[in-house]
């Protein structure tokens, strides 16, 4: 294979997977009592551009399995055959194999032939079902032009047209555009087309503004004559016309020849084929398996964006980011300089300064994606659980557009699949439960994503049966993770579901319920610098929230100083600062200090201390004291001033060294010199095994 | 050159190579030049908690952060001012986890000298202040002796060292 070839290849397996999710989508919105018909057309435009594609690229397996579907999907279409929920099942299933396929493919992996020949089956009986009744609709669009191989296509009801549509070369300086006239032509009817090729001189001796070929079309519509002439009426006096009605409804099976068409004439291959590679149509050649469709309604609804490379991205942002330092080191020379001249550079450099955060800004935008592309795996998922479970779940998802950076997006998909698996299998109960209760039988699980703040929340709830409290208690009282006579709040006893191998199902389904699950959402949330909250009522629901970070390459930090040295405190992290008074701290043996805030004692940790900064103590009432949330509640840390607030990129340590505990990374303040970021549970770790030592 | 000197030195490529050389105390150390990334002045690091003593800090450097270690201390000379000569040369390293880059800091860089590997004599295994493992062998230039460090085996040290210091923190 040539490399531009498996270039090619690249794109196609791209789209045709992500063509595949939005099958998935539509198949999904596919209501069984009343079918909406665009969602129909969609899933049947995916299955006919990965047809196409495959097909171009001898992908023949896939061609053959797809045109199956598209026979069915056609019927649905064309309301030649109701919409029942077990029509759907199989058609999700087949997106299901075919994305197997694709992969298969894609690594030059063998096919699981078993799957694709059962399913294949399936989906020809159904189709086959229905042929045996008698046909109730007009007209079969054309399946078969893309097929690699002689396919066998019923002939369609109606009149047939036989239409021969001779250009004169002039065509085209006149302004006609054959490809519009076509798109015409397709909505009259069922079109199926064949080129005449013979007159295309050699490349070299082509003129691109003659057109060289001959179109034969086979229409089929109810429509008269002079409609299908109206569409030639501006080649008027520019081609040859001649429509002729063929016998109607020939009983013998049409063979229909591979069409792989040229473009009419070069002159008009470049607009085309931008026009192709917006609709995301696997390449411009894939036109020739369906010309007469007009091509604007392809259109998927994601074509308006761009894919780029994150490498790219990645390089851009690190350009800005050194810009914005650059900015800063200017600024503070201005400053510093006499005021006269140094007016006019000030104010350039606030115009710099301007120009550059609203920089930084749409570049972090780039990287920015909605939200969707973490839920929209959940529609499929709820509804398979449910049926699994036999219980009755809607899934509302709200927020579904709100942007988040795309690596926060990636690692935020299992968590949330986990939760949404626990609403399901934990949370909402069966419908007879469900209806003895007083609430309705169909339970509700719900997906909420907003902006608060510089953070993005996320709230998955459900309106089940909430957590059993007592039971959570009970369990971990057996486990012996609170002792028998602690008494502890239900926010506190909630928590516990978070603890590692804690779980209260006595008989783990394959769904939940092994013990492995919270606390690998607590952590990865964790990881994403995030925290999670948990609210439940017994009887009516329960609710997690989480909240993340808009994204891990910025963070809003406070400046602070201890001695010479400068660190940065992520903002999220901090609860409020106050000043030390004398009084306030006291010494706990063998646990370090304490001080009192709000009416608790709070552990007390002297950064200096802890990070050894080399410069000789101070008072603790010359500092201040920073109440920061870490893993296990609230810690007072010490600094000796706060600098000021400011949005700083992070820099890896590891990238050229390794992980240092109590630090998360670091950044390049104004100066060009480098200050670490704390990491505030890494810290809190830090502190405490200094005090065992 | 000596015939015995030949026959130990098999194992290195043959060739010429060029060499960055710079003092350290009394002694001359060399780098693979290519290696070298660039050479800067001292400027202040930005210390690291819980790291050994030879590591400094780090540094800006063109966006990336880059760690500094400064030999004298980690060789165990005795403690030198900063000076306006002294320097910091980044080199480029292979270590296990892919590329890294780091600063040495010396007390001033010489000169690049060409060095036939037939030149290079073995480490005696007694006699020198640093582990023979840095040392990839040693060469006369201009009846000084060289010294040829091996950064790879310099850095994988300081990591490993690191490594242990977190392990025993962790303790």
């Amino acid at each position: 294979m040539n490399p531009e070839m498996s270039q090619f290849h690249e794109a196609f397996f791209e789209e045709a997977f992500e063509s595949l999710g939005a099958m998935e989508a539509a198949l999904l919105q596919l209501d069984p009592g009343a079918p909406n018909a665009e969602a129909i057309n969609s899933v049947f435009r995916v299955a006919h551009s990965i047809k196409g594609g495959s097909g171009m690229f001898g992908f023949t397996d896939v061609t053959s399995f797809t045109h199956t579907q598209e026979t069915l999907l056609d019927e649905l279409r064309t309301g030649r055959m109701p919409v029942t929920s077990g029509t759907v099942d199989l058609l999700l299933k087949s997106t299901d194999v075919l994305r197997g396929m694709l992969k298969a493919t894609q690594h030059s992996t063998p096919i699981d032939q078993q799957s694709v020949a059962d399913l294949q089956f399936d989906l020809e009986q159904l189709v086959a079902q229905r042929a045996s009744q008698p046909a109730g609709g007009i007209g079969t669009p054309a399946l078969a032009a893309v097929a690699p191989t002689r396919t066998v296509v019923a002939p369609p009801p109606g009149k047939r047209w036989q239409i021969e549509f001779k250009p004169y070369p002039s065509l085209l300086v006149r302004g006609n555009d054959p490809m519009r006239m076509f798109a015409e032509l397709a909505e009259l009817g069922d079109v199926e087309r064949q080129v005449d090729t013979r007159a295309l001189p050699p490349l070299v001796e082509l003129d691109p503004e003659c057109c060289y070929l001959v179109w034969t079309f086979t229409l089929t519509t109810e429509l008269q004559i002079d409609a299908i002439r109206s569409v030639f009426d501006w080649a008027q006096g520019d081609c040859d016309l001649s429509i002729v009605e063929q016998a109607s409804a020939a009983p013998d099976p049409l063979l229909v020849e591979p069409v792989m068409a040229p473009p009419p004439a070069p002159a008009q291959a470049p607009a085309t084929a931008t026009a192709t590679a917006a609709e995301r149509k696997p390449a411009p050649v894939s036109r020739s398996d369906q010309a007469p469709e007009p091509a604007a309604k392809v259109t998927s609804p994601d074509s308006n964006s761009i894919r780029v490379g994150i490498e790219k991205i990645d390089e851009l942002m690190n350009t800005v980011g050194e810009m914005v330092i650059t900015q800063s080191m200017l600024m503070q020379f201005a400053h510093g300089s006499e005021p006269l001249r140094m007016d006019l550079l000030r104010n350039g450099l606030v115009q710099l300064e301007r120009n550059v955060r609203e920089l930084q800004e749409s570049v972090m935008r780039v990287r920015m994606l909605p939200i969707s592309f973490a839920f929209s795996r959940f529609p499929r998922l709820v509804r398979d659980l449910a049926q699994r479970l036999d219980k009755k779940i809607e899934l509302r998802m709200t927020g579904e557009q709100t942007e988040l950076d795309k690596t926060v997006l990636e690692k935020i998909g299992d968590p949330l699949v986990h939760l949404v698996r626990n609403s399901i299998d934990h949370g909402i109960e069966a419908p007879e439960v469900r209806l003895a209760a007083g609430k309705p039988a169909t339970g509700t699980v719900f997906l909420n994503a907003f902006h608060r703040g510089g953070a993005i929340v996320i709230e998955v709830g459900d309106d089940g049966a909430g957590l059993k409290l007592e039971r959570i208690l009970s369990k971990a009282r057996a486990k012996g993770l609170v002792g028998a006579n602690d008494v502890l709040t239900d926010a506190e006893v909630a928590d516990l579901i978070f603890l590692p191998g804690f779980t209260t199902h006595d008989q783990p389904t394959d769904l939940s319920g092994r013990g492995v699950g919270m606390d690998v959402v607590r952590r990865n949330v964790k990881d994403l610098g995030g925290t999670i909250d948990l609210r439940t009522e017994t009887g009516s629901g329960s609710r997690f929230i989480i909240t993340l970070p808009l994204t891990l390459a910025i963070v809003d930090g406070q400046t602070v100083g201890v001695g010479d040295e400068i660190y940065i405190v992520p903002l999220l992290a901090i609860i409020e600062s106050l000043q030390m008074k004398s009084g306030m701290v006291s010494r706990l043996v063998g646990r370090g200090e304490v001080f009192s805030f709000r009416g608790d004692y709070i552990p007390l940790l002297r950064l200096r201390q802890v990070f050894g900064v080399p410069s000789p103590p101070r008072e603790l009432t010359q500092g201040i004291v920073m109440v920061v949330e870490g893993d296990d509640g609230k810690v007072g840390l010490v600094v000796d001033e706060l600098l000021g607030q400011q949005q700083v990129v992070i820099k890896s340590l590891e990238s050229n060294y390794r992980r240092v505990n109590g630090v998360s990374g670091a950044t390049i303040l104004g100066a060009g010199s480098v200050a670490l970021i704390l990491d505030i549970p890494g810290l809190v770790r830090v502190a405490a095994e200094q005090i065992a030592a | 050159m000596n015939t015995a000197a030949r026959t130990k030195t098999d194992d290195t490529p043959a060739g010429a190579r060029q060499v960055l050389t710079f003092c350290l105390g009394p002694e001359t150390y060399g780098v693979d030049i290519l290696r070298v990334q660039e050479i800067r002045g001292w400027a202040p690091v930005t210390r690291i908690p819980h790291t050994p003593v030879q590591v400094l800090g780090v540094l800006n450097l063109r966006g990336s952060i880059v760690p500094i270690i400064d030999l004298r201390v980690q060789f165990k000379l005795d403690k030198a001012e900063f000076t306006p000569l002294t320097v910091i040369v980044v080199l480029s390293v292979k270590t296990p986890a892919g590329k890294r880059e780091f600063g040495l800091v010396v007390d001033s860089v010489s000169d690049v000298v060409d060095i036939e590997a037939i030149d290079l004599k073995e480490t005696p295994s007694l006699g020198s202040k640093v582990n023979g493992n840095f040392i990839q062998g040693l060469a006369t230039v201009a009846d000084r002796m060289l010294i040829l460090l091996d950064v790879d085996e310099l850095i994988r040290h300081d990591l490993q060292q690191v490594e242990s210091a977190a392990l025993a923190s962790a303790a």
